[in-house]
């Protein structure tokens, strides 16, 4: 059996019976329709779009016309919508159920978020315009930028992240700025949590750091005694994230952003469970000098399949001097774009991609804060917190809680309640999908053995919860009695049974070629 | 509040069944000293149509693109949509779905990235592509650390003519790794700077073709130049659709296409969200130090063909402080528009847009360029060209959006205290006859 590195198979033991359908002649199945590739569907003749003809002027291309066809497979209309519309059915999507992916925060996507993000007056607007022509633009990025900072209590953000990971790189850049301002170059080590996101130390390297673990205490904390054990005055920081990937807030908080503060480090606070707090507790509160907030979770931009997201990261005063540009500002009644580092008052780290952000991205957030308010937004977390609490409680007798206590927006599991029943959390997690509902996270936190972490958002119902929970506590209770079998061979009722990763990854297909298709058929 | 299901009855029941008497206790974790009493000093909950009201108001102070004659390009471009496109993103299948991490649920989203790949890496020319990056200038900054990973060498060599925001970005994810960058001077047109600056210990050079005046660059003497000290070639785009009508960077000997897709299937958006796109030969080297997502082909337990998201012992996930990239989100929706309007088009589309985008760029050119004191300083370019003004292009621009005319980037707006007489204009399929003449009529009378 194929293994990754987190532990989770990556493909089916052998002698599995998946059960299987009698095969039609179509491959399709009803309305679970099979759909070939463009490439199989379409040729170079069809077009789906009606172009004038050129006027054959005469070229000014200096000779590099293109010589060759590309090869691009061209549909009619009818046909790209019935290709796309059958595609679609074979995903899952918040739409359709719970989606209670940990620490992702798969909550309702409401669509005047949508509807607003498409006004012409926002979404047919050139980033380079003249100042002139796009005040309103401006000043609806100066209007998210002052939800934020409230909200977060912090005197500072840079709205030009482009995700999660592009904003905890703005953070520890400007972390790095700092500590170089201030002479302490001898600063390179930064403190992470065992249970952090992968892209807490994937960063802290991409600015030059070095990573240390921190290991976990016995419930599901930052140890204490390690963590002070590990501060020295070549810290530059840590990268905490909280409430933690575990689903539980750092009670020791203040005192680890007062530790590292006096050890001469600034703290990095992952925001990506901010959907937690948000409304009743600031982060600026708890010593926080730098914190991205995914506007895609907590602020119910839609996740579209991978993106795209967007990832303001809020600065303290010490770090503040150090934004990236572009930023923009008041002067009277007029905004305008700070665009390079020679007009900025403070000392940029630089500019982390073309243009200004995301700014589809800040129109759906924003229009989701002024739906909630200051106490649509208390109660976003507070529900969000409730939600998961309830699964908890309704699950800790058939499954197995990581850690005891209360939970925060998420409840984690570990896999001791499948010990000996031949299920594995990815077995367990295959057979949720034949119920129709998408898995939990799996494997992660990593400090948690077989982890299963469900983050249902304040978004689904009390009904909602309940079937789910129904649902959860049959399984439970089919793989203790030994029925291990429909867990071995889930899933059976998705568009396709278990994928072999192992096979693509061994022999990697990243792409369709003219004699692939025959290729495969061969084996 | 429209979007939280609870009634207090609901919470009531479910605060009894978990053992609490309130909300409160449930957030006992938090230090004393950072809960708070009551509300944040914000605005309570509004209505739909309250909401809507005062950003309708916030987007009409805006001028948009299809409001004036359009001219202004600088790495993002206005193209028409087809309305299919716009429709299928907001499937709810494909809006409301996360990353596809459980395949068997999310073979929409995965066989559509596998196309995308497909399709990006035919128009590079290139051999394998990925499921994309945030946009052109990431994954043109991505580009260069991948190749000093590839080659172990740490000298990066950018074209004067490559994008400014593209060299900044590139420079702001180097400035703490080994990699230094030079950029050459942005006044020499040729590639000849380029040429002489590449040596045994260069890693990459990054050339934009067409660059950010428009001008247009054959890469093949580069590329053997480069090849030859063992350097990799780095071609960037900011404007996709002149692979159409353009050789492409595969053909001419490029190792790494990177490059923005918005004009694709995206739309001008203030600059974001858009997409970028990345692709590269196949070579088992490059591969496995390609940043982002990959889609890939297998099959199931039945044998039947699908798809999963995979080689991610490259990404921060499995492989964190040793990671490629520490890109987690990528561009999702964006890439999915872009395949979309790709598939609309297909070769016949893409080629004829090209065509019209350069014969609208060539007549408008001339028709400027007749203007005394008006000079074309681009003698090759696709769709957009630069001019050299008697006065300063910036307030040329300014002046010319006061009487309604969007006129393109003055260069010193990229290149602050530089080039104050020379201004970026595009045209698109977009533009009409009659824009050309208005835009003729208003340049006429600022000059």
């Amino acid at each position: 059996m194929g293994m990754n590195t987190q532990g989770r198979p990556t493909r089916m033991a052998e002698n599995i019976q998946t059960g299987g359908y009698a095969d039609t002649v179509s491959g399709s199945r009803g309305l679970d329709q099979a759909e070939p590739l463009i490439f199989e569907r379409g040729n170079l003749e069809h077009c789906g779009v009606d172009l004038p003809e050129p006027r054959g002027t005469a070229s000014r291309l200096g000779g590099l016309e293109r010589q060759g066809q590309i090869g691009l497979p061209g549909l009619a209309e009818p046909e790209t919508m019935r290709h796309y519309v059958r595609l679609s059915r074979k995903n899952y999507a918040i739409d359709l159920g719970l989606y209670p992916l940990g620490s992702c925060t798969m909550k309702h996507n409401p669509r005047l978020n949508e509807k607003i993000a498409r006004l012409p007056g926002f979404a047919d607007v050139h980033p380079l315009q003249p100042a002139s022509t796009v005040q309103g633009a401006y000043e609806l990025m100066g209007e998210l930028a002052h939800w934020l900072m409230t909200l977060t209590n912090m005197p500072a953000v840079a709205l030009s992240p482009k995700a999660g990971a592009h904003g905890e790189f703005c953070g520890m850049m400007a972390i790095r700025a700092k500590l170089d301002a201030d002479g302490q170059t001898h600063r390179r080590r930064v403190l992470v949590p065992e249970s952090a996101h992968g892209t807490n130390p994937a960063t802290a390297v991409q600015c030059g750091f070095v990573c240390d673990e921190i290991p976990a205490d016995k419930t599901g904390r930052v140890d204490m005694e390690a963590f002070k054990a590990k501060l020295g005055d070549d810290v530059a920081g840590i990268m905490l994230t909280n409430p933690n990937t575990c689903g539980l807030f750092e009670r020791d908080i203040r005192e680890i952003a007062d530790l590292i503060h006096a050890a001469g480090g600034y703290f990095y606070c992952d925001g990506a469970n901010f959907n937690a707090i948000v409304g009743r507790v600031r982060p600026g509160d708890l010593g926080v000098d730098a914190m991205h907030i995914n506007l895609h979770k907590t602020f119910s931009t839609p996740h579209g399949g991978g993106g795209p997201g967007s990832g303001p990261t809020v600065l303290s005063d010490a770090l503040a001097a150090f934004a990236p540009v572009p930023y923009v500002v008041k002067d009277g009644e007029t905004w305008k774009m700070v665009e390079h580092a020679a007009e900025a008052e403070g000392e940029p780290f630089g500019r982390m991609a073309a243009f200004h952000g995301q700014m589809g991205m800040f129109t759906r957030a924003l229009t989701y804060m002024m739906s909630h308010g200051s106490d649509g937004l208390k109660r976003v977390a507070e529900d969000a917190v409730l939600n998961a609490n309830y699964i908890l409680a309704r699950l800790k007798h058939v499954m197995t809680p990581a850690f005891e206590g209360s939970c925060m927006h998420e409840a984690l599991f570990d896999d001791r309640f499948l010990k000996d029943t031949g299920v594995s959390t990815l077995d367990f997690a295959k057979a949720m999908i034949d119920e129709g509902y998408h898995p939990m996270t799996m494997y992660f936190p990593l400090v948690v053995h077989g982890a299963m972490l469900i983050e249902p958002t304040e978004t689904e119902s009390k009904g909602g919860l309940d079937r789910f929970v129904d649902v959860l506590e049959a399984l439970a209770m089919a793989a203790k009695s030994g029925e291990s079998e429909r867990f071995l061979a889930a899933p059976v009722h998705a568009p396709t049974k278990r994928l072999d990763e192992t096979r693509a990854a061994r022999q990697p297909v990243l792409r369709w070629a003219p004699d692939s298709g025959e290729a495969a058929a061969a084996e | 509040m429209r979007y939280l299901p609870h009634t207090d009855t609901d919470r009531k029941a479910m605060l009894e069944a978990i053992g609490v008497a309130s909300i409160d206790d449930l957030f006992q974790d938090v230090p004393e000293a950072a809960r708070l009493d009551g509300l944040i000093d914000l605005p309570t909950r509004q209505g739909e149509l309250q909401v809507e009201r005062a950003l309708s108001a916030m987007a009409s102070k805006n001028i948009s693109a299809g409001q004036a004659p359009f001219f202004v390009g600088g790495g993002a471009y206005k193209h028409h949509i087809p309305a299919t496109v716009d429709h299928l993103i907001q499937r709810s299948e494909f809006l409301t779905a996360y990353t596809p991490y459980q395949p068997e649920i999310s073979q929409g989203t995965l066989q559509t990235l596998f196309e995308f790949q497909t399709q990006v890496a035919l128009l590079t020319g290139m051999d394998v592509a990925n499921a994309s990056m945030y946009d052109g200038s990431t994954a043109c900054a991505e580009a260069v650390m991948m190749a000093a990973r590839v080659t172990r060498r740490n000298k990066a060599v950018m074209a004067g003519g490559v994008h400014p925001h593209y060299v900044e970005a590139s420079k702001t994810l180097a400035k703490y790794s080994d990699v230094k960058i030079s950029v050459t001077d942005p006044d020499v047109a040729d590639l000849s700077a380029v040429m002489a600056a590449i040596d045994e210990e260069t890693a990459c050079v990054v050339v934009q073709t067409p660059d950010v005046f428009g001008r247009l660059h054959d890469l093949r003497a580069l590329s053997e130049a480069a090849h030859e000290k063992g350097a990799l070639v780095i071609a960037a785009f900011t404007e996709c659709v002149s692979l159409g009508l353009v050789e492409s960077p595969g053909a001419m000997g490029a190792d790494i296409a990177v490059g923005e897709g918005q004009s694709i299937g995206v739309g001008l958006n203030f600059g974001g969200p858009y997409v970028g796109l990345f692709a590269c030969k196949d070579d088992r080297r490059f591969i496995r130090q390609m940043p982002g997502r990959l889609a890939g082909e297998t099959v199931d337990a039945d044998g039947r063909r699908g798809y999963v998201l995979t080689l991610s012992t490259r990404e921060q996930h499995i492989r964190r402080d040793k990671a490629t990239s520490n890109i987690c989100t990528n561009s999702g929706l964006c890439s999915l528009a872009w395949t979309i309007h790709m598939t609309l088009l297909g070769e016949r589309g893409i080629t004829r847009l090209a065509r019209l985008n350069h014969e609208m760029a060539c007549a408008l050119a001339d028709r400027l360029s007749a203007i005394e004191g008006v000079e074309l300083v681009t003698d090759t370019f696709f769709n957009e060209f630069t001019l050299r003004l008697p006065r300063p292009a910036a307030q040329v621009v300014d002046d010319l959006a006061r009487i309604g005319v969007l006129g393109g980037v003055p260069a010193s707006r990229l290149y602050p205290g530089k080039f104050e007489d020379l201004l970026i204009v595009a045209a698109t399929e977009t533009n009409t006859d009659g824009d050309l003449v208005a835009f003729e009529k208003a340049l006429r009378g600022v000059l």
